[in-house]
């Protein structure tokens, strides 16, 4: 699903260039949960900016689902984004004047699906999320579980080949980030693709595979067995 | 533009957003409502100072003899020139293209007016019926002398409003009543009145043909007054003043066996010069209100632009956002843009029409000296209002340009 080959990234800051990326090989396969784990600066974000065609690499061959990533303008990076792939952050990213089910279709108007088939869609994927009952309202009236799980929703939307979550559970505690957790991990068995960036180890351990960055390099990359969130909850 | 689904999108986000929308509206909308009252004002002013000057029509020339200075052909200095008839016939159709209103006059110096007991002196003028113009005389009641009335040398007079109210003591209806000039009946058919005031109400006015027959002047006429067609500009107006004055001098001095530089026996009085000082208090004031004006628009064009400008930073993060999902740069710029116009639109046209409301309204009502119905040129209105959407447009076109090229990571680190 994902090839990435001898990827290198650096940044320039002021008169330095700081070398983030330095030669980044790797391969995901359909199905895999994959856990991106590293401490902060060790280039985890940045891969994934790279994987999720928000950032682009300086060297290396990127192929997607057989299709190279590479001279994108903007255009067809957000056609591909749109396409392909499906971001949870952090910071969960909803926009905060539009209700949960409005920000589960905005994936869906860019691809442009009419209103009313969207609207049924968000619908059936906010169900899946069981947040149905929490449709009409904003942002800013959801605990941050159900922001996120709202955020993952609409990742999945636009059903996406991959989904790309960057610390999903970072600003949750403990007990709803395991509840985030089985969510991913039940899309998961769904058999979508998923690579999950945390520095969490409890949370890595709920992957299927640990690669392990250390100044910009693979210094890990192992199978694990997969605890199953709901167990520890 | 006519994309349905972004329609809902752009309401949805209005919808969401009142207070922002509210305020992008409101300062559109007080800039043109401020705009459309101030060029109202302007154009009130103008009319209320064009009523000022025009007690008598702007650019009256009046003819008028006295006696010659210089020896000619033969004949004396020291004579009195007098006027006939066929030099104003002449004038007039010689003239008729030119001349928007003429008449000559012969005049009495002072008549003894008697009504029942009351009697009073004034001035007789026999004119013609274009005197009404030339004087910007109004009627009260009855009408003016016309051209039937001079035809049939009728006895018929046109009190002022003054003279009634000297004469008419009792209140009774001057109209049809006779009165008498020197002891010689004349019907009053009408009763006028002179913006020049009091001192301008102390004349009657008979028909010319009836005023000569009756008081002895023969075909002798005192004075001729003329006004010429309004020109565009003060410069074809003077020009065509000057001509005009210029010809008829000479043809009045070539009849009269005038020498051609005598100065005293033709007199011709041009009241272009207080014409000049209309003119150009006119152009200042237009000068002044479109300045104003201007500068409402700049004033207006920047507060878009800041606010848009404001709308696009507040909304860098929601760019960002919608770009991680799949949103175009043109589709960024199209929301940003779609919105604004949208926005503009509606808010310059309510400032439009609640400030053409405010003027059909209560314009009429204004009623001090200087300012007289406060108006607007409707299309002057609407342009300003199509100035202002665009010149938003513009404005918020960089801003949602650069933010359309801003990188979803930055736009996404934005807090």
């Amino acid at each position: 699903m994902i090839e990435i080959k001898d990827l290198h990234k650096s940044y320039k800051m002021g008169s330095n260039s700081i070398h983030v990326l330095k030669g980044i090989n790797f391969s995901v396969a359909e199905g895999e949960l994959v856990a991106i784990m590293g401490s902060s600066g060790s280039g985890k974000s940045t891969l994934l900016n790279i994987l999720g065609m928000l950032d682009e690499a300086d060297q290396g061959s990127y192929t997607l689902d057989g299709l190279p990533i590479k001279n994108l303008n903007e255009k067809i990076a957000a056609q591909y984004r749109n396409k392909f792939l499906g971001f949870v952050f952090q910071s969960f990213n909803l926009i905060n004047y539009k209700s949960a089910l409005d920000n589960v279709a905005l994936p869906l108007y860019y691809q442009g699906v009419k209103r009313g088939e969207r609207m049924d869609i968000a619908m059936s994927y906010l169900e899946k999320v069981g947040l149905a009952n929490w449709a009409s309202h904003l942002p800013n009236e959801l605990s941050g579980g159900q922001k996120q799980r709202v955020a993952i929703a609409r990742a999945l939307a636009s059903n996406p080949k991959v989904l790309l979550a960057d610390e999903p559970t970072g600003a949750l505690d403990t007990k709803t980030s395991y509840e985030v957790m089985d969510l991913i991990q039940g899309i998961n068995d769904e058999g979508r693709t998923i690579l999950v960036v945390t520095h969490e180890h409890d949370i890595a351990q709920m992957t299927k595979r640990i690669v392990n960055l250390k100044d910009g390099l693979i210094i890990d990359d192992t199978r694990v067995k997969q605890i199953r969130a709901l167990s520890n909850v | 533009m006519f994309d349905v689904e972004r329609w809902q999108e752009i309401f949805e986000t209005i919808s969401k957003n009142k207070l922002r929308t509210f305020l992008t509206g409101l300062s559109v909308a007080s800039g043109i409502f401020i705009l459309v009252i101030l060029l109202g004002i302007g154009e009130g002013m103008q009319n209320g100072i064009s009523k000022q000057f025009e007690r008598n029509a702007a650019n009256i020339l009046y003819v008028f003899t006295g006696v010659t200075s210089k020896e000619y052909k033969g004949l004396n200095p020291g004579r009195q020139i007098v006027m006939k008839n066929d030099d104003f016939s002449y004038i007039s159709s010689k003239y008729q293209d030119d001349l928007e209103y003429k008449s000559s006059i012969f005049r009495i110096w002072s008549g003894l007016i008697t009504f029942k007991n009351e009697s009073g002196a004034y001035r007789v003028e026999g004119v013609w019926p274009d005197y009404q113009f030339l004087e910007n005389a109004g009627m009260t009641e009855g009408r003016y002398i016309n051209y039937k009335d001079q035809e049939n040398f009728e006895k018929v007079v046109v009190i002022s409003e003054k003279i009634k109210s000297d004469l008419f003591k009792n209140g009774e209806n001057p109209i049809g009543e006779y009165i008498q000039i020197s002891n010689i009946n004349f019907k009053v058919i009408g009763v006028y009145t002179d913006p020049g005031g009091e001192r301008e109400e102390t004349r009657v006015f008979l028909p010319i043909s009836t005023a000569q027959r009756v008081f002895g002047g023969a075909n002798n006429i005192r004075n001729l007054s003329f006004t010429l067609e309004k020109k565009d500009n003060f410069e074809e107006a003077l020009a065509e003043s000057e001509r005009f004055t210029e010809e008829v001098s000479s043809y009045l001095k070539e009849k009269h066996i005038i020498a051609p530089d005598d100065t005293s026996a033709i007199n011709i009085n041009n009241t272009l010069e207080e014409a000049k000082r209309f003119y150009d208090l006119i152009n200042m004031i237009k000068f002044f209100f479109w300045g104003v004006g201007i500068c409402t628009i700049i004033a207006g064009v920047v507060g878009v632009s800041n606010i848009m400008l404001i709308i696009v930073k507040e909304r860098t993060k929601e760019i960002g956002i919608r770009k991680a999902l799949g949103a175009e740069p043109v589709s960024i710029i199209v929301m940003v843009l779609h919105e604004s116009i949208f926005i503009t639109t509606i808010a310059g046209f309510v400032g439009l029409i609640f400030s053409l409301a405010l003027l059909e309204f209560v314009g009429p009502m204004i009623e001090t000296e200087y300012i007289t119905n406060p108006s607007i040129n409707f299309s002057v209105a609407i342009s300003t209002v199509f100035i202002l959407i665009i010149a938003g447009a513009i404005a918020g076109f960089f801003p949602a340009w650069r933010a359309a090229r801003i990188k979803p990571i930055v736009a996404l680190r934005d807090e």
